[in-house]
């Protein structure tokens, strides 16, 4: 299943990050940030409740970038 | 700007101010220091916490750790105001980069600005506004002159001409009445017209675009992949060189009982660290990507990522479908010949005679007649299958046929040497000439593949199921290289494989074709060009770059706009990596100064930013 999310991020390395640390969350398969349109498209693998997966993606995106925002 | 920006200004003002006072300022020592640190901490306070925060989060090297170092070193070592000028310039670089990039953000959702925000239904007498999203299928909906047609439908009531140039960058305005289908996105120019939805908002035509453009830039070219790995080795790898240039020559030096001059190493691997920001590099590509996205759809030109404008600019083979690519794929009289009474009698006894047959051929000659068909004039209508049509119109026996028609009557006939449907008349047992219907080549076909040949394109192939002697006919007519003919849909996949092995793995394959059963073909190219694919579903999904309008000429457009993005992409790459490495090795020499590792970094990313906007420029390509 794939969700799409908007987020505010202000630098495209930031950006490069939160995806690297969106993909690397449990339950996430698939991640990629697109920071001209500011979203993030998911890919939750089967069985995962994105509201679960994603408050993880949140909190990993945070520790890598301390100045970003995924409006859930 | 928005408030962030702005507070940001504010600081940048303040700062800059605060420096020059001070720098005119007499006082030494201490209290230069502690003046100097008002600015320092004015501007600077939250790339500090960041670079903690980060530090704290092992997330070390990032550019707020490099500048919070850079500064925080050139301070120790007594450069006061240089240090609090780095933090300085590195923020006027963030805020123009951010409004930069927010400008093109804006500008690119104006260029695709197609979504409808409301639609209009009339209650009681009166017209109310609601959410698209809301409207169900089957609904008449109101749009007004000047309004966005906000969903697919049928129009009911009402005649009105429509500006599609929001969704094919063509500005040719297209007239609409009762019974006609419109798709959403185009603008109602005249009159007033109700419509009866077809399809739901989401399934509209608009939305299935603006879908498709707004995650386009989610599907990474090479140069952007290649980007974000650079950046994340190239920062830790400055980094440690810069370490080793603090200490290592020093260390050098020691030993070989020279002194060893800490404070110049230490100044210069610090302009190390202002110098690494990768920002220039990492912000300016994916930026032309976006622009050149956003610039092309503007000319009605889809593109589905930015890896494929990358294999687009690559391009050398075009392969083309025949029937809806290069021909308009209805069938039209385009020539009466060896006739002795005038076209306009030819035609309406041909159009009378053919009067009961729904042959495309029949339909084709009501619709040159363009007058309506007086049934009760045609009697004992005899069709022969395979051979054509006896009737007599208005007493007079007419016969309209191929070939076997005028040997099966003993009638004398004229061959035509055009190519096409050939439709032989003989009125009253005698040949009174014929009729030639044929597929009509696009009005930009030809120069379409002047266009192509002139952009540096070495091959163009036509593949078409239609007989040999037409697809000679239409390629020669085109100057088009190569044509395969009578091919099926399998063999056209089969061809393209061919025509895959045989070039260089560099040289890429685009295959054009009008989404009807073409989809296998679009899927097997490199890459696939739908075109006409106003309202098509199957055509969007299929292809990788979906042409709005059927005009061929925005082929080499497209080619062009994606060649321009590359090149704007690999000039970035060389400019910034070049300058930085150059700065670099000046700065490990000892001949760059502070100064010109600020210039390496922001002046280096204002350039590269300013070089990503013109990739908007395609216009005029």
């Amino acid at each position: 299943m794939k969700k799409t999310y908007k987020i505010d991020v202000d630098c495209a390395n930031c950006a490069n990050k939160m995806e690297e640390a969106a993909r690397n969350t449990a339950g996430v398969k698939d991640a990629t940030v697109n920071f001209m349109m500011l979203k993030m498209i998911v890919e939750f693998e089967d069985g995962q409740d994105p509201k679960a997966v994603m408050k993880d993606v949140l909190k990993n995106c945070k520790k890598v970038e301390d100045d970003c925002e995924i409006y859930l | 700007m928005n408030k962030k920006q702005k507070k940001m200004l504010i600081r940048i003002i303040i700062a800059a101010v605060l420096i020059v006072v001070f720098s005119l300022l007499p006082a030494e020592g201490y209290l230069r220091f502690v003046l100097f640190m008002i600015p320092y901490l004015v501007i600077g306070y939250d790339i500090l916490k960041k670079a903690f925060k980060g530090i704290l989060n092992k997330q070390v090297f990032d550019e707020n750790f490099l500048m919070a170092v850079a500064t925080v070193g050139a301070i120790l070592l007594g450069d006061y105001s240089e240090g609090v000028a780095v933090m300085l310039f590195y923020q006027i670089g963030e805020l123009f980069q951010s409004y930069a990039v927010g400008k093109s953000r804006r500008n690119i959702s104006e260029l695709m600005d197609i979504r409808p925000d409301y639609a209009n239904i009339e209650k009681d007498g009166t017209l109310e506004q609601v959410d698209p999203d809301e409207v169900e299928i089957g609904t008449i909906i109101v749009v007004q002159p000047g309004e966005k047609v906000p969903i697919d439908g049928v129009i009911t009531e009402g005649t009105s001409t429509l500006n599609t140039s929001a969704l094919t960058g063509e500005s040719l305005p297209r007239d609409a009445k009762a019974g006609d289908e419109v798709i959403s996105g185009c603008i109602n120019m005249t009159g007033l017209l109700k419509i009866r939805t077809t399809k739901e908002f989401g399934e509209s035509t608009v939305s299935k675009i603006l879908e498709l453009v707004e995650n386009s830039s989610s599907r990474k070219s090479k140069s952007e992949n290649f980007i974000s790995k650079f950046a994340k080795y190239y920062t830790p790898a400055v980094c440690y060189g810069a370490l080793a240039l603090a200490f290592i020559p020093p260390i050098v030096l020691l030993i070989m009982g020279k002194s060893a001059m800490w404070g110049d190493w230490i100044y210069r691997a610090l302009t190390f660290l202002v110098i690494s920001c990768p920002c220039a590099l990492v912000i300016s590509i994916p930026l032309s990507f976006f622009a050149g996205i956003g610039g092309a759809s503007n000319q009605g030109i889809l593109v589905k990522g930015s890896n494929y404008l990358e294999t687009l600019a690559q391009t050398k083979y075009v392969v083309f479908d025949k029937t809806g690519t290069m021909t308009q794929g209805v069938f039209e009289v385009s020539g009466i010949h060896h006739n002795k009474m005038p076209d306009e009698k030819l035609l309406e006894y041909a159009a009378l005679a053919e009067c009961s047959s729904s042959h495309p051929i029949s339909k084709s000659l009501q619709k040159a007649y363009g007058k309506p068909i007086d049934r009760n004039r045609v009697t004992d209508i005899e069709e022969i299958s395979g051979n054509g049509v006896i009737a007599k119109v208005d007493g007079v026996s007419v016969a309209a046929g191929n070939t076997k028609l005028m040997n099966r009557l003993g009638i004398a006939y004229q061959d035509c040497h055009h190519v096409g449907t050939v439709v032989h008349m003989a009125i009253d047992g005698k040949y009174a000439g014929h009729i030639l219907i044929s597929d009509i080549i696009k009005p930009h076909a030809k120069e379409a593949i002047a266009e192509l040949k002139k952009a540096g394109i070495s091959k163009t192939v036509m593949l078409t199921g239609d007989s040999k002697r037409v697809a000679d006919q239409v390629a020669g007519e085109l100057g088009i290289q190569e044509v395969y003919s009578e091919l099926l849909p399998a063999d056209k996949v089969s061809r393209v494989e061919e025509l895959l092995n045989q070039k260089s793995e560099k040289a890429k394959l685009a295959f054009v074709g009008d989404g009807i059963n073409d989809a296998p073909v679009l899927s097997r190219a490199d890459i696939g060009i739908a075109m006409g694919a106003l309202g098509s579903d199957a055509a969007i999904e299929a292809a990788d770059i979906v042409l709005m309008d059927d005009d061929p000429l925005k082929i080499s457009k497209a080619i062009k706009i994606a060649r321009k993005c590359i090149r704007i992409v690999y000039e970035n790459i060389y400019f910034a990596i070049g300058i930085k490495i150059l700065c670099l090795i000046l700065g490990a020499l000892g001949i760059a100064n502070m100064w010109v590792a600020i210039f390496a970094d922001v002046g280096v990313m204002i350039l590269a930013v300013l070089n990503a906007i013109r990739t908007l420029f395609v216009k005029n390509l």
